[in-house]
């Protein structure tokens, strides 16, 4: 580790480290709920859940929990998942890793929702 | 920078270790690898959590979910229902009396603490300075040196009221200013971790769990008084501790936090750990001093204090881990911060070690002037066995007990001094009305006569005579006289001693015998152990009875 010559290292420094334990603070954003029932599971959960681990890290933004869900009924559209950002919550369906990836540059990380892919909005 | 989307705690403190937790660990990383989950969840060792009676333990965030009482078997399950599929495993969970289950924050246990001491334990992986450094360490260094003034800092410290968490209660800012006003070039800081009580743990967990603390604090002690040079003495036992401190210092010195020219500044500190060699003296200051020169553990006359002369005649400040412990809050939340915690005149929070015949024990830690009625049954959880409470013992072997008419004193330095004890290092332990008091202040007095050091003649010779009458008394051969004989030598003990090892060590059995006199007297006068702890059998009655049945026959 580099030597640290200055307060304003130590700021930054600390800046940095504290991102990277955000899933500890419930301090999060974002929040991304990933319903990883045994439907969601077989039909690709996995893949879109890694996707968006790798797009996050990828893009260098921290300030995110992801939770992971029982099925919650809706098996036509698995693999489902949520996005909790600006006080709604957006359900997407038949998410693919691709598609995953898109949802956490446009809509995680600046709030753009993909109302083509939506099937449900509420109010949190 | 990696992300993980589940961060997994594991309890890595020295009692959940013993019970195993290690060994859950590697079954749990073996099942991450089988599952391809390595790259998505990251394991965390943290110190000691403190509810040492539910480990092996496992926090899961983010959703703040407790596992407890973890098996390597276990591992499994939890790799497949919770980390994959999100459902947590729900009979492994800590549960509430109806059934649900609380975040960790939420746990009884845990809800009625408040943690400066222990802020960063089980929360941070003790061997990783950047975890440390994110929940802002080493910024009330940072913040000592850019204040540019050595004053400024024992200031605030004298503002903030902290006083030795050791057990004495010394105002810690005024030994500091003594050590800075000494008109000397070479100046030491020596952090006391030879935690000897009987079952108090403290320091070691905060050296387990958070060693940058220690660092951190001895640096700011350094800047305040002037000196280049600190040494750790920690007791021998603490393996654990011993080996994250070293590598605590390591990390401090690569990141330019300790060692030459921190931060860039002109000041420069450096650290040594000394290792004790089990000798339960050693834990007072005089004695440890002597010990770290070379010499033999013994304590020396006071005056001159430490803050005059100290190690190798220098001035030198001696405060306990936990002090250290609390001096980085200071600087960086401010003393007003410190001030709004506890209550007047006994400012912030003290660690106890709660253990003995109460449901949840474990390390927690309170404000000061919390109730002791709060600490047995809100955090506790009370008296297991439906059993009825007796008295607590705060101090350990230089302490006393608490019987259960002043359960509702507040605890801070002054209110336990008046009841006969004292606040001690932080061993706290509860008793049942199954807890013989005698026997208890014969176990604690046994203690102190095996590690006295044998230098001044009351502590080496008066103990052993208490002792000796303790033990007549506990074996049905107690005579009228004795009581009164124990609390005369016990005061000249208290009055003659050289240092508070034998100052302190009548403590247990005077206090015992201020609140349960009639205890002693049935052992003395029906030769009764109304707990039927002691065994008052005689060896001369025995003998007498086996003679007698020898001629029966």
């Amino acid at each position: 580790m580099a030597k640290i010559n200055s307060l304003e290292e130590l700021r930054k420094l600390r800046d940095q480290a504290k991102e990277s334990m955000t899933a500890r603070s419930g301090e999060a954003k974002v929040r991304i709920r990933a319903s990883m029932g045994t439907v969601g599971i077989a039909g690709g959960a996995r893949e879109v859940l890694k996707a968006i681990i790798d797009e996050l890290e990828k893009r260098n933004f921290h300030e995110v929990e992801i939770i992971e869900g029982g099925s919650m009924g809706l098996d036509k559209e698995e693999p489902v998942i949520v996005v909790e950002r600006d006080g709604f919550q957006t359900t997407y369906g038949k998410v693919q890793p691709e598609m995953a990836r898109q949802i956490v540059a446009q809509h995680v990380i600046n709030g753009q929702i993909i109302s083509e892919w939506v099937i449900a909005r509420n109010k949190q | 920078m990696k992300i993980y989307r589940i961060h997994a705690l594991i309890c890595a403190g020295g009692q959940c270790i013993s019970a195993g937790g290690d060994s859950f660990e590697s079954s749990l990383k073996k099942e991450l690898q089988a599952t391809d989950l390595t790259e998505e969840i990251q394991i965390v060792e943290t110190g000691c959590m403190g509810s040492c009676e539910m480990g092996p333990m496992m926090v899961v965030y983010p959703e703040g979910i407790v596992y407890v009482h973890l098996k390597p078997e276990d591992a499994e399950i939890i790799t497949k229902e919770h980390f994959l599929k999100g459902r947590p495993v729900e009979r492994l969970m800590w549960r509430k009396e109806e059934g649900t289950f609380p975040r960790l924050e939420e746990v009884p246990f845990f809800a009625h603490q408040t943690k400066l001491v222990l802020r960063n334990c089980g929360l941070i992986n003790p061997e990783n300075i950047e975890e440390y450094i994110a929940r802002d360490g080493y910024q009330g260094l940072a913040k000592a040196i850019a204040g540019n003034d050595p004053k400024l800092v024992i200031e605030e410290i004298k503002k903030s009221g902290l006083r030795g968490r050791g057990g004495a209660g010394f105002p810690t800012g005024r030994k500091w200013e003594a050590a800075y006003l000494q008109n000397n070039d070479i100046k030491y800081v020596v952090c006391n971790a030879d935690e000897g009580d009987p079952g108090a743990y403290m320091d070691r967990s905060v050296l387990e769990g958070d060693p940058h603390t220690v660092i951190e604090g001895m640096a700011i002690a350094g800047y305040a008084i002037g000196a280049q040079k600190g040494y750790v003495y920690v007791r021998a036992e603490y393996p654990l501790a011993i080996k994250r401190l070293t590598h605590a210092i390591k990390q401090a010195k690569q990141s330019g936090v300790l060692g030459q020219n921190i931060l860039g500044s002109d000041f420069s500190f450096d650290l040594e750990i000394r290792v004790g060699a089990g000798a339960f003296v050693c834990g007072e200051e005089t004695a440890l001093l002597n010990s770290i020169e070379g010499n033999r553990g013994e304590p020396k006359k006071k005056p001159p204090f430490p803050a005059e002369k100290g190690l190798f005649n220098k001035p030198t400040v001696i405060n306990n881990v936990e002090t250290f412990a609390n001096v980085p809050v200071i600087m960086t939340k401010g003393a007003d911060f410190f001030q709004t915690i506890g209550v007047p005149n006994n400012p912030g929070t003290k660690v106890f070690s709660l253990a003995g015949k109460v449901t949840t024990t474990g390390l927690i830690e309170v404000p000061l002037g919390i109730s002791l009625r709060k600490i047995i049954f809100d955090i506790g959880g009370g008296i297991p066995n439906n059993k009825q409470f007796k008295g607590a013992l705060t101090g350990g072997p230089s302490g006393g007990v608490i019987p259960a008419s002043q359960i509702d004193t507040p605890i801070d330095y002054e209110s336990l001094a008046s009841l006969g004890s004292m606040m001690g290092s932080g061993g706290l332990i509860v008793m049942d009305e199954d807890s013989c008091m005698v026997d208890i202040a014969k176990f604690f007095l046994k203690f102190t006569v095996e590690e006295s050091c044998g230098k001044c003649t009351p502590c080496r010779e008066g103990t052993r005579q208490m002792l000796a009458i303790l033990e007549k008394i506990t074996s049905g051969q107690g005579k009228e006289g004795d009581l009164e004989h124990l609390e005369e030598l016990g005061k000249i003990i208290k009055q003659t001693s050289l240092c508070n090892l034998g100052q302190s060590a009548p403590n247990p059995v005077l206090s015992t015998l201020r609140w349960f006199r009639n205890e002693y007297e049935s052992h003395i006068r029906d030769k009764k152990c109304v707990c039927n702890v002691c065994n008052m059998t005689s060896p001369v009655k025995e003998a007498k009875k086996n003679v007698r049945q020898k001629i029966a026959h």
